[in-house]
């Protein structure tokens, strides 16, 4: 299987800022590779390095093949990019802006139309229409079509995402699994741990290390301990006592619940004794699976300790 | 804590237009004192719409709306004494330093110089921030810039705060400790007003409302919601109800 992105021990600094270091991984052909981390962990530098737009300080960065910098002419008519920022031409319409990106790349909308069509179809009804006056989410499906219209053999998407509702979210991962069919690669960043499930594999990035690269089953397995799941009516007060009890090595608030690991990886009474007399009645605790969050918190714990 | 006797928000048949279009429609509800309320809808179902008319920065088109005892038609100026405000896309000024931040502030809330710096104190010693005084914003970490944004948001002891996606793009470590302090504040009987487009978030609210299409289509306790829907998660209950508008 051929290597879409091969990164090198990629390194990047700015003034006294080191944005990147060592970044190491591969993403393979048809893939949906997923970066997930915070703001400021250094995606959107490793992205624009990618996409030719940005020279690394350190390392090799090859894409397609190719290196990225010598490479970029060949490179930038099969990467179809999308910033984090909405970058269309706000005062042309929807149209022009589709056209408008067809021709920059010497092709025509009708010529691949057939790969767009499904994301195309939710604003064609509204194709007069200035993209500076489109809402959020038809904004994300209009630069995604514009990203996608010289068919592009790898697709970059930076935080695609980020600030649109769960529902949104959801109908938009579906989009991007069906352009797998179409034999295209994905690279996306995001925020929200919960979309590291829709990916292949993901990497998961903190003040630009990666702290790992694997599928999003063998995150969760990565998990290292025993994990409880503790319920009870007043949350706070049971997070700050858990967080009191001489066993507990972290508490996190999860959803309802919290999250704890144990020094010895079992619930003694002594726990419940304790949360009783913490003024806390109907405890409830039960063993669960670790997800995506868990293990990333777990991670980013061992960070801050090495 | 949760005053039920004590409303700090009435809202009664609140309509906004703007031309033909209806951003809210015909929305009622009451928050009350120390609670944590979140506000939660689909892009465009009219979340802020509805937050910018809480605050005073927009009248209704009809309906009355009552926050922290003063009505919004009649005296928008006043309200905004009453609350605090954040949001993630902007928060603080970048080429002031912390202290320079908080003192201007201060100062727009009209609070008298020895009592900033009193208070000051206080905050940098809370937060563990001594160190940071004299830096600038730009400098800090995007984390420590939220919760120190939100301090700042609630420096001049408002009834009410407004917090809109306070957390979007923030690591995981940075939200929870950045809820904890959302619930040290409502335990101090201040009301948190709460958008996020993180579900899990939700699920520590007292109460949420779901709004679509302009209107609110649910309200309850996170735990009312999901066994009315008979659903594990607030997110499916979002799911099920809260359709995104054209698109």
């Amino acid at each position: 299987m051929q290597k879409v992105i091969e990164s090198l021990a990629i390194g990047k600094k700015f003034a006294d800022t080191q944005a990147l270091r060592d970044i190491t991984f591969t993403v393979n052909e048809s893939e949906i590779f997923g970066f997930i981390g915070p703001d400021g962990a250094g995606k959107t530098t490793l992205f624009r390095i990618i996409a030719t737009l940005l020279r690394p300080d350190e390392g090799e960065m090859r894409v397609l093949g190719l290196d990225s910098g010598k490479g970029f002419k060949e490179l930038r008519k099969n990467i179809g990019y999308m910033p984090g920022r909405f970058s269309l031409y706000q005062d042309l319409t929807v149209e022009e802006n589709l056209n408008f990106y067809a021709t920059v790349f010497g092709t025509s909308v009708k010529e691949n139309y057939d790969l767009i069509s499904d994301i195309y179809s939710h604003i064609e009804p509204f194709k007069n229409r200035l993209a500076g006056k489109l809402s959020g989410g038809m904004k994300q499906k209009l630069a995604l079509s514009c990203a996608l219209i010289h068919k592009p053999r790898l697709l970059i998407l930076d935080e695609p995402t980020t600030g649109v509702d769960a529902v949104s979210r959801s109908e938009f991962w579906t989009m991007l699994a069906k352009l797998r069919q179409h034999n295209i690669t994905i690279l996306v960043s995001t925020p929200y741990m919960d979309e590291a499930l829709r990916c292949d594999r993901v990497a998961l990035i903190q003040n630009g290390k990666i702290l790992s690269v694997e599928t999003p089953q063998q995150v969760k397995a990565g998990f290292s301990r025993k994990l409880f799941m503790v319920k009870a009516s007043e949350k706070f007060k049971l997070i700050t006592a858990l967080r009191k009890y001489p066993e507990t090595l972290t508490a996190y608030a999860f959803g309802d619940s919290v999250h704890v690991t144990l020094s010895e990886d079992r619930v003694n009474e002594s726990l419940f004794a304790f949360l009783h007399e913490s003024g806390l009645n109907n405890v409830k605790v039960e063993e669960t699976q670790a997800g995506i969050e868990d293990r990333f918190l777990e991670l980013m714990q061992k960070g801050k300790d090495e | 804590m949760k005053d039920e006797n004590n409303t700090v928000i009435s809202v009664r048949h609140l309509f906004k237009k703007f031309g033909n279009f209806i951003a809210n429609d015909d929305l009622s509800f009451e928050v009350y004192k120390g609670e944590i309320f979140g506000f939660l809808g689909a892009n465009g179902a009219g979340k802020t719409t509805a937050i910018r008319i809480l605050s005073g920065l927009s009248s209704p088109t009809s309906g009355e709306v009552i926050v922290a005892g003063i009505n919004a038609s009649e005296k928008p100026e006043q309200i905004k004494k009453q609350i605090g405000y954040m949001s993630q896309k902007f928060s603080l000024y970048e080429d002031l330093t912390v202290k320079e931040n908080i003192m201007l502030y201060g100062g727009i809330y009209g609070l008298k110089k020895a009592l900033i710096k009193e208070r000051t104190d206080n905050l940098l010693a809370k937060l563990n921030f001594m160190e940071y005084g004299n830096k600038l914003i730009s400098d800090l970490p995007l984390g420590l810039r939220q919760k120190l944004a939100f301090s700042i948001a609630i420096f001049h002891e408002p009834k009410i705060v407004f917090l809109d996606e306070p957390t979007g793009g923030v690591d995981p470590i940075t939200r929870r400790q950045f809820w904890e302090m959302i619930y040290e504040t409502a335990s101090v009987g201040i009301t948190v007003f709460v958008t996020t487009h993180y579900m899990d978030e939700a699920e520590y609210c007292d109460r949420i409302s779901i709004m679509s299409e302009g209107r609110i289509v649910a309200l309850d306790t996170p735990e009312n919601l999901k066994k009315q829907y008979n659903t594990d998660s607030v997110e499916e209950v979002f799911i099920k109800i809260a359709r995104p508008v054209n698109d």
